[in-house]
């Protein structure tokens, strides 16, 4: 048997413990380990990829409380008088929606000038003039020298908040798991609504950020410590029931969910309109002159040629990124779509992925699986939220 | 360390062997194949009757995480398939070396079993793996 776990690009098993003692920890690398948990190398960090089964993880997100570890994201700290300007030149999303409205949150894209996708984020307004974004680890170093290059001499002074652990807690139970875990620690956290956050004692050394924000599809929180306290926050939360979950099961939440990752669905080739983000690329206020965005307009000036789509294999077999898409009774010539994410749904107990096909791609495609042709439905994403299949 | 029964032949690439009274041979996934792969979703199995060289791919396992080609420890025709496994691909998890087999083949020749490896060196190899 060959064990190709590279296939699943994100995660390498690293059992050379030579190279985990090269990989970056984070602060509940400890309680990882006291749980049990099977480490990966995850873009150069050691992290739990599952704690026994990845399946039972992501039906506990789904039925009660799971908790993911997300320390390796990272927080940028962006401050300045000219803070706002800055995001809506920098930002596809228009910062206007959240500027000056201290709690909210806005998920955007990071383009190049071709309109290629640099990242996604997510951005919380602080205060006026303060912002926190928060990127993928695998990028950090690319972001933050673009992120820097494009202040000029703009006031923003940018930081790296590397003295904070996040961790997730994602599922129904989630929020009333953690109210019984953390009790003050997070209070006022109860009343936030969906997509906004709360700094909580801030400046002092039991500040704790607490964003009703996730990457399942779930209802939940992501909470912000400092390094020292995440890992007996983790125990806490884990007291009160809420399940260790690894990256396995992140990554076929946010699939049925219908959660782009970036690298996988979308990376500095792809335009944002053809990766399912064109809710996030706005154009309505046409004074603001984001990056990309004459590629992008351009882009549509001329037409698209790819659609985003959900893809459900109809038999048996599992679907992976890269895998062909067909149209059926297509000529040779005729332009092939790709999947960019697959996997099984632990949920729908089919295999289940994302696809980039041509426009003219009707409600069925065939994907070419070991040489063979299967025949796939073509749905609208999401496949599941909040605990419901919603395709059929 | 994962359970390497003694009785049984390995390959490098992480197949079990085991001879069977009428001179058959089953395979399967070792223990410790099973426990890199994570929850199996799926097995692509050979057809009864198919004829395999050693080494040659004949079937895949897929977990969540990834798929993997299963190698036909030595040569041989296929005589029997764990359809089970079409339903409850788990088994592979649960049970690698009993409920978990995958197929049966007839050797060309019994005496190539000899070039598998033991427990002990199988042991070895997935030490050496693991540092």
């Amino acid at each position: 048997m060959f064990i190709d776990l590279q296939q699943s690009e994100q995660f390498i098993m690293t059992n050379d413990t030579l190279k985990q003692a090269s990989l970056k920890k984070t602060p509940l690398i400890k309680a990882h380990q006291n749980m049990g948990a099977k480490l990966v190398d995850f873009g150069g960090w050691n992290m739990p990829i599952h704690y026994g089964s990845q399946i039972d993880e992501h039906h506990y997100v789904r039925k009660q409380a799971g908790m993911f570890d997300v320390c390796h994201m990272t927080i940028v700290d962006l401050r300045g008088s000219e803070v706002v300007a800055y995001l809506a030149k920098l930002l596809a999303n228009d910062v206007a929606k959240i500027a000056d409205k201290p709690g909210k949150a806005l998920y955007s894209c990071m383009l190049n000038n071709s309109g290629g996708v640099i990242d996604d984020l997510i951005i919380y307004s602080m205060e006026s003039t303060w912002v926190w974004v928060v990127v993928n680890s695998a990028t950090r170093e690319k972001d933050i020298a673009w992120m820097r290059t494009q202040i000029g001499s703009m006031a923003v002074d940018l930081n790296e908040r590397d003295d904070l652990a996040m961790i997730a807690v994602q599922g129904p139970d989630a929020r009333k798991l953690a109210a019984q875990a953390l009790g003050d620690e997070i209070a006022g956290a109860q009343e936030l609504k969906p997509f906004n956050a709360l700094l909580i004692n801030a400046g002092a050394e039991n500040e704790r950020f607490v964003a009703r924000t996730g990457y399942t599809g779930e209802d939940g929180y992501e909470i912000v410590c400092a390094n020292d306290q995440a890992e007996a926050m983790w125990n806490q939360l884990a007291d009160a029931g809420v399940k260790p979950c690894g990256l396995g099961a992140r990554d076929t939440l946010r699939l049925e969910a219908g959660m782009n990752l970036y690298g996988n669905d979308m990376d500095e080739n792809q335009s944002p309109l053809e990766s399912g983000l064109s809710w996030t690329v706005d154009f309505n206020n046409e004074q603001r002159q984001f990056i990309g965005r004459e590629a992008l307009e351009k882009q549509k000036k001329q037409g698209l040629k790819y659609k985003f789509v959900g893809l459900i294999l109809k038999g048996k077999g599992i679907l992976r990124a890269h895998q062909k898409v067909m149209l059926e009774g297509a000529g040779d010539d005729t332009n092939e779509g790709e999947l960019t994410s697959g996997s099984f749904s632990p949920t729908m107990q089919q295999a289940i992925g994302f696809a980039r096909v041509p426009v003219e791609t009707g409600d069925s495609c065939l994907v070419e699986i070991r040489k063979k042709q299967l025949a796939a439905q073509v749905v609208k994403l999401p496949f599941v939220r909040q605990g419901k299949i919603l395709v059929n | 360390m994962s359970d390497i029964p003694k009785e049984l032949k390995y390959t490098t690439s992480h197949e079990w062997v085991r001879t069977e009274d009428d001179g058959s041979l089953t395979v399967g996934i070792t223990e410790h194949a099973q426990g890199l792969l994570g929850d199996m979703v799926f097995v692509e199995l050979p057809e009864v009757g198919d004829d395999f060289e050693a080494e040659q791919d004949c079937a895949v396992v897929e977990s969540v995480k990834a798929a993997s080609d299963i190698y036909c420890p030595i040569e041989g025709q296929v005589v029997a398939v764990n359809e089970e496994l079409e339903d409850s691909p788990e088994q592979i998890n649960v049970n690698a070396y009993h409920e978990g087999w995958i197929f049966r083949i007839q050797p060309v020749n019994a005496s190539h079993i000899d070039n598998l490896m033991g427990a002990d060196e199988y042991a070895e190899l997935v030490e050496s793996e693991s540092h």
